[in-house]
């Protein structure tokens, strides 16, 4: 299986990916608090941008909503924990599935009544939205004022609750991003990927070819959304507190879907590169900025629109394939 | 025996247009038929109601002794029909190589295998060598047996391809023709075309179905049919004779 999984990466792809993986685990050793946090925060992009990326760079369908999967998992796994006190490993049993039937729905709707494209994406948002609104009004999970799960001061982490250090939810969304990294390229190698591309270049000829279209969009929904949200439920964990209004905001969907855009829409890299390159590099700017004490309210905004533009005007493929060139890392072909 | 493919009295109406009016016609199990006719005859309507990709409106399509009107497009490919479009649409992004596989893939679960089977596919259309390209970068001769490739290689019963030589040069054309006739001769592949270039549907077809105004006004061997006044009338024009 590891033979195939490595079949046709260039040795020098691995060794740097080795490398990077190598850095990624010290760097807690070394990093200061607040690197740290930046840290948890790209991976978190990483992640969530590896997940969005199936259905997307995939299988081809925009999901301008996935805020929604987050939620969900994050709002489950939180209130099953306060209410009941069930761990979030557990929670996530209950979470994740839950995530999943949502996005079956939504797909469900979505290509059974072929509402394709830009429509299909406004759907997403709806559904998000409708989370959003009808979260506020859901007395279980605290409603508009906000779910809180207990902070203590604990000794030591609790892997098993997710209660503790930051170093641990570090450790949890880096092997979650290495998990997801392999997982896609798993998939991207097998038959589904192969028809998920199939999909995303042209429907229509997809199903001519034999393609179950409908089946196979579901299966990219069900799985991105079930991805998505177990991210939710570490968020959950490390920040403590949950809010509709911020939790299932547009603005969350949309900070998901721009690591994979910046670094490479399809490409199983972009995502996570394009989590470094954004987010490490938003806060630089926040930093730089703060240092020369200068504070522009709203200056990461316009850092996120500039690299968008960059990169749409530049690199319309995205970072990835261009660093990816750059290096002499094209795939060797057999 | 029982021929591979039967259209009885299909008809597709669009609105007010009567796009296919009551078409009648077999195509038996390994051989190459054509079907001809002036534009907006109603061919490549007639096409997507085998394909699947229209429901017809009336009449029945048999194909193995099965109804597959009004089945989606992948199950009829499923059950054995391929097709081309008569506007190409490759998967653009994706290699030769990779556009191939798809089409294997549909009856086979292991990818090195539906590589394997790509690979074969290729040699036998000539684009062995391009295929690490991406099919976006190539030209339209090869695009088109980038089509046939893709379509062959789901192991169809019955090919129908709708215009490939359109577009091509007279010794792209003379390819293609053989590429098909070789295809028919050796796997008994059956084929059904839809073409307006006359040099290839004479070299290749044994029989012609001829529709005009989404009827079948004249059918039988080419030698024949190219002498039917009705179709010389309506499509071929008298300079052909």
């Amino acid at each position: 299986m590891i033979a195939r999984l490595i079949d046709g990466v260039p040795t020098r792809a691995l060794i740097l990916l080795f490398l990077l993986l190598a850095s990624a685990i010290c760097a807690p050793l070394f990093a200061s608090d607040y690197l740290l946090t930046i840290l948890i925060l790209i991976f978190y992009f990483a992640y969530t941008g590896q997940a969005w990326n199936i259905m997307m760079g995939f299988a081809g369908q925009l999901s301008l909503g996935h805020a929604l999967y987050v939620g969900l998992g994050a709002y489950t796994a939180a209130a099953l924990f306060v209410h009941f006190g069930i761990a979030p490993w557990l929670g996530l049993l209950i979470g994740v599935p839950i995530a999943g039937a949502v996005g079956a729905f939504i797909g469900f709707l979505a290509f059974r009544f072929r509402v394709g494209g830009v429509y299909f994406a406004i759907l997403t948002i709806a559904f998000a939205e409708f989370a959003r609104v009808g979260f506020d009004h859901f007395a279980w999970t605290a409603g508009s004022s906000g779910l809180f799960l207990p902070v203590k001061q604990y000794s030591g982490n609790n892997l098993w609750t997710l209660r503790g250090e930051p170093v641990m939810f570090y450790y949890v969304l880096l092997a979650a991003t290495v998990a997801a990294f392999i997982g896609c390229r798993m998939l991207l190698q097998s038959r589904i990927g192969y028809f998920w591309m199939a999909i995303r270049e042209d429907e229509e000829a997809a199903r001519a070819a034999g393609i179950d279209t409908f089946r196979y969009k579901m299966i990219a929904v069900v799985i991105s959304a079930a991805m998505t949200s177990f991210a939710g439920v570490v968020y959950a964990f490390y920040y403590n507190n949950l809010f509709p209004e911020q939790v299932f905001h547009i603005s969350r969907s949309i900070e998901i879907i721009l690591g994979p855009i910046v670094g490479g829409i399809g490409t199983l890299f972009g995502p996570i590169l394009g989590a470094f390159v954004l987010t490490g590099l938003a806060e630089v700017l926040t930093e730089g900025l703060h240092a020369l004490g200068i504070d522009i309210p709203g200056a990461k905004q316009v850092f996120y629109g500039i690299c968008l533009l960059f990169v749409i005007m530049a690199l319309p493929d995205g970072v990835w394939p261009w660093v990816k060139r750059r290096l002499g890392l094209t795939e060797r072909r057999s | 025996m029982k021929p591979l493919l039967q259209v009885q009295g299909v008809s597709k109406r669009f609105r007010g247009l009567l796009a296919v009016d009551k078409v009648s016609f077999e195509v038996p199990q390994g051989g190459v038929y054509a079907v001809i006719g002036p534009n907006g005859a109603g061919k490549t309507t007639l096409f997507n109601m085998i394909a699947g990709v229209f429901m017809p409106d009336g009449g029945t399509v048999e194909f193995n002794g099965e109804r597959i009107d009004g089945l989606p497009p992948n199950q009829v490919c499923q059950r054995g029909i391929g097709r081309t479009f008569q506007i190409v649409r490759p998967f653009p992004a994706l290699t030769v190589e990779e556009n191939v596989i798809v089409g294997a893939l549909m009856k086979r679960t292991d990818v090195s295998m539906a590589r394997a089977h790509a690979h074969d596919v290729l040699r036998r259309l000539d684009l062995y060598d391009k295929r690490s390209q991406r099919a976006s970068s190539m030209t339209l001769p090869d695009r088109k047996r980038l089509e046939v490739a893709r379509a062959l290689a789901t192991d169809p019963k019955l090919l129908l391809l709708d215009e490939v030589m359109a577009g091509l040069r007279p010794t792209e054309t003379d390819r293609m023709v053989s590429i098909l006739k070789e295809l028919n001769s050796d796997s008994g592949l059956t084929i059904l075309l839809i073409e307006h270039v006359m040099r290839a549907v004479m070299a290749l077809a044994q029989h012609i179905v001829v529709l005009h105004h989404g009827a079948n006004i004249a059918e039988g061997a080419p030698a024949d049919v190219v002498r039917d006044k009705a179709v010389i009338d309506s499509y071929l024009g008298a300079e052909s004779v």
